[in-house]
């Protein structure tokens, strides 16, 4: 079925390679390019591309809030008529072009480098913050060699009477995370200064990083055996205990017990949407990248699926494993606070030990409450359920610092589990973040910006120190609320504007039936109807959609984030508090830049090409001016 | 008479739960031992309440450094099911009158845990009512565990950018070697002919504009 809409694109045969000399090219093994040592680093580096931290602390969370086993329908439809499609447009257009994102949008069309741009801003910004938390991770690992842990127990105030008071109001692990770690302030106007030991903790990182992908997939191809399988090992090794502790089925049942009135919720769908395509990692460029240093005839078609299919049994074998571990925390804070309520009893009314047990507790609370009410109401006890506990499972920091790190001190030898948790995050996010220095350095190399024969050392190492510097705004006191803002604005709806602007570029300007005879060439048979129907249609839709309803919520809701103010009514419960004016310049630079690069730099192309044309014109015209004179002269 | 002696024998206890239980300088303790022992929990018998008396005493001892505290200065009433009763302690001069409040406290903050583990349980299991436990004071190190941490990781990597950087150094200089090899092999070959032509090597020959085909102004 040929596609009767095609935007005119004069000159693509020439920008391209053709077949004949991708054959030639692949025969003689003569490009320049970098290339894979063998298959298994390329899925690796891409399966470690996709699965990052949201896989292990965004998918769980949005899984138990929206109707839990409820929530996979939506996940898995989204995941095939979205995700699948896009991967594989990606991998293809990258095999095919052999070159990175500025590359492949340039060949395509010279007015198109603005997505290519725009996706090296957005790896550029989101690879800026995502090491930050892992500076953060690696904070906690370091602190994770001593027993007892850090965040086990309150620190002693001066007189040795009691705790700190803020500790005592909240929680060790709450104080550890806000006050040890982050130092936050209550407000994001007040930065409060640089915290010395993130400092450290995120110049780590970045040295990691750039040991990592010094020489681009040279290293990057040895690292990935080690970060991309590990966390599959600590997920199984995190399950099998989990199962054997006391509570974590209740976790799992609470997990899955699906609630399909969510269905009819679109705010499920959206996030499941939203969720499916940034678990993907699409529009940041790596991908592309990677892709382009394949062999031509690499089956790009079965790679999608697979890396598809790899990265949602991750979302839900992570998702199992967390909720096992938040079932075991929520059954101990349960049987605490039940114990609590239990001792008061007894102290009150000088019962002996072991009169009151947890099955007779609500027998003898009614038999309370009918002869002595009025004690029984003085007395105040706090009640106790379950279900509260377990919903309690937040996402994002909250998951990894505080729910979990709670969890883990209440397990036997904590410190081990602590550094295997620790070292997993550590896996999932550095392998995430090779993909973004991809989509950063080989855009830098492409544009020409620095000269050409500077070493690969270079470019990464320049791209890590200027991100290193950069990063040190989020490792203020106020550095926690930057991180959010990045998160929220930086990485969410430029990926949305740029996938969809791929996706029309490779469709209806590239020509998606010269897209369709370059995969008969590269794979062997032409794509089959599902493909036809997803790239023409389906997946362009579901993106506008979403991109439409994110612009809309982000725009109409008040610009609001929560603190962490010790001196708030509610404490420990996070504050909201309104933004500062000055934010929408921010917000606005962090979303807006990216996104207005693509009609930016075509628009800036057209002026540039038109005032040189006319330049042309005057040339000619004096030269042939001369000429004439010339020849009367002659 | 016989009531006069009756009343001579009955009276000192009598008294003396009087002074227990009016006065303002008793504590009250509270034992917690099923939880804190568990299946180990001995049972709360006279026995028992003998070895507090005596540890109290003991505690008193060792704070006046009077060595003539007993058993008997250490009076106990309000005995519950709970196992939570209240004390007070004479004095050893005058049976009468009762050591004052802050002094017993005193006393049982500076021995609280010859106290705890003369009966194997904590401060959490074996509570005095108004005495705040002393907490155990907060480790300090001499460097932090995680510096020491933070410092094997930064030597790793150094090491491992110090290695990559210099074998990529090292490779480049073998490539240019390998080319300066080549080079200098081409010039003997060509030395051996001797020939004018063939001092160019592998040049594709001078280019002579004067013959040059891609003129820019002849697009008429």
């Amino acid at each position: 079925m040929k596609l009767k809409l095609k935007l005119p694109n004069p000159g693509l045969d020439e920008r391209i390679p053709s077949h004949a000399e991708l054959e030639k090219l692949e025969l003689e093994e003569a490009g320049e390019r970098p290339q894979w040592d063998n298959k298994a680093q390329y899925m690796l580096t891409c399966v470690g591309f996709c699965v990052g931290l949201g896989n292990v602390w965004r998918f769980p969370y949005l899984c138990q809030s929206h109707g839990g086993g409820a929530f996979m329908i939506p996940f898995l439809i989204l995941l095939v008529l979205e995700g699948i499609p896009l991967l594989h447009l990606e991998f293809a257009i990258g095999q095919r072009l052999r070159k990175g994102s500025v590359g492949v949008w340039r060949s395509i069309n010279p007015y198109l480098v603005g997505v290519g741009i725009a996706s090296m801003l957005v790896s550029f910004m989101v690879g800026m913050y995502y090491n930050t938390i892992i500076a953060w991770v690696l904070w906690y690992f370091f602190n994770s060699f001593q027993d007892p842990l850090p965040w086990s127990q309150c620190p002693v105030n001066e007189n040795r009477t009691g705790f700190v008071s803020e500790c005592e109001d909240s929680s060790p692990v709450d104080y550890f995370w806000y006050r040890k770690t982050l130092n936050t302030t209550p407000v994001i106007e007040d930065s409060g200064g640089l915290q010395w030991w993130i400092v450290l903790c995120l110049f780590c990182a970045w040295t990691l990083l750039w040991v990592c992908c010094l020489r681009g997939i040279e290293t990057t191809g040895k690292a990935v055996y080690v970060t991309s399988t590990l966390p599959y090992l600590v997920l199984t090794i995190f399950l099998i205990r989990g199962l054997t502790l006391k509570g974590s089925v209740s976790g799992i049942k609470f997990l899955f017990t699906p609630d399909l009135d969510e269905l009819l919720n679109p705010s499920t769908w959206l996030d499941a949407g939203a969720q499916v395509f940034y678990s993907f990692s699409l529009a940041f460029g790596g991908l592309i990248s990677f892709s382009s240093y394949n062999s031509v005839h690499n089956n790009c078609e079965q790679d999608a699926v697979i890396i598809s299919i790899i990265n949602g049994l991750t979302s839900i074998y992570a998702a199992i494993v967390i909720y096992s571990i938040i079932g075991f925390r929520a059954t101990e804070r349960f049987d605490d606070c039940l114990n609590g309520n239990i001792l008061t009893l007894m102290n009150t009314f000088d019962l002996p030990e072991g009169n009151i047990t947890e099955s007779s507790y609500d027998g003898f609370l009614q038999h309370l409450n009918s002869t002595v009410p009025a004690v029984f109401q003085d007395l105040q006890l706090k009640t106790c359920d379950m279900q509260t506990f377990l919903s309690q499972g937040v996402e994002g920091t909250g998951l990894a610092f505080i729910v979990f790190t709670e969890a883990i001190t209440k397990m036997p030898i904590s410190p081990l589990w602590s550094v295997l948790f620790f070292i997993m995050l550590f896996c999932l996010g550095l392998s995430t973040m090779f993909g973004n220095i991809e989509g950063v350095v080989v855009p830098l190399q492409d544009l020409n910006l620095l000269p050409k024969k500077w070493p690969k050392e270079v470019f990464t190492g320049l791209t890590c120190v200027v991100s290193f510097v950069t990063a040190l705004v989020f490792v203020q006191s106020s550095g926690n609320y930057w991180l959010a803002l990045f998160d929220g604005f930086a990485g969410s709806i430029p990926l949305l504007v740029i996938a969809l602007c791929e996706i029309i570029a490779v469709v209806y300007v590239y020509g998606i039936d010269r897209f369709n005879n370059d995969l008969q060439f590269m794979v062997g048979h032409k794509p089959n109807i599902f493909w036809q129907v997803t790239w023409r249609f389906l997946s362009p839709i579901i993106l506008l959609v979403i991109l439409i309803f994110y612009f809309v919520t982000t725009v109409s809701k008040q610009l609001t984030y929560n603190v962490w103010d010790p001196d708030s009514d509610n404490f420990p419960t996070l504050k909201e508090v309104n933004y500062p004016s000055w934010i929408s310049g921010i917000i606005f630079i962090l979303a807006g830049i990216p996104s207005l690069s693509i009609p930016g730099v075509a628009i800036i192309r057209a002026l540039w090409k038109h005032c040189s044309k006319d330049k042309e014109k005057n040339d000619e015209r004096s030269i042939s001016g001369k000429e004439a004179s010339l020849n009367t002269i002659a | 008479m016989l009531a006069g002696v009756l009343l001579l024998i009955f009276l000192p206890p009598l008294v003396a739960k009087d002074l227990c239980k009016d006065s303002q300088d008793g504590f009250k303790v509270r034992l917690s031992i099923k939880t804190g022992l568990g299946d180990d929990a001995y049972e709360w018998n006279e026995s028992e309440m003998f070895l507090f008396r005596s540890t109290l005493a003991y505690a008193m001892r060792k704070h006046s450094n009077q060595d003539t505290y007993t058993i008997d200065n250490i009076l106990v009433c309000n005995d519950t099911q709970r196992v939570s009763f209240v004390f007070v302690v004479t004095s050893t001069d005058d049976p009468d009158q009762l050591i004052p409040k802050e002094q017993v406290e005193l006393a049982v903050r500076q021995n609280k845990h010859r106290i705890n583990n003369a009966f194997l349980l904590s401060d959490m299991t074996l509570e005095f009512m108004g005495i705040p436990p002393t907490l155990s004071a907060p480790i300090i190190y001499d460097t932090e565990p995680w510096l020491i941490v933070f410092g094997v990781v930064i030597g790793a990597v150094a090491v491992g950018i110090v290695a990559l950087l210099m074998s990529t150094v090292s490779k480049k200089r073998r490539a240019k070697e390998k080319a300066a090899g080549l080079s200098e092999e081409d010039e003997g070959i060509v030395k051996e002919n001797g020939t004018a032509l063939s001092s160019l090597g592998r040049k594709e020959g001078v280019y002579n504009q004067a013959f040059s085909n891609d003129d820019r102004f002849t697009k008429l």
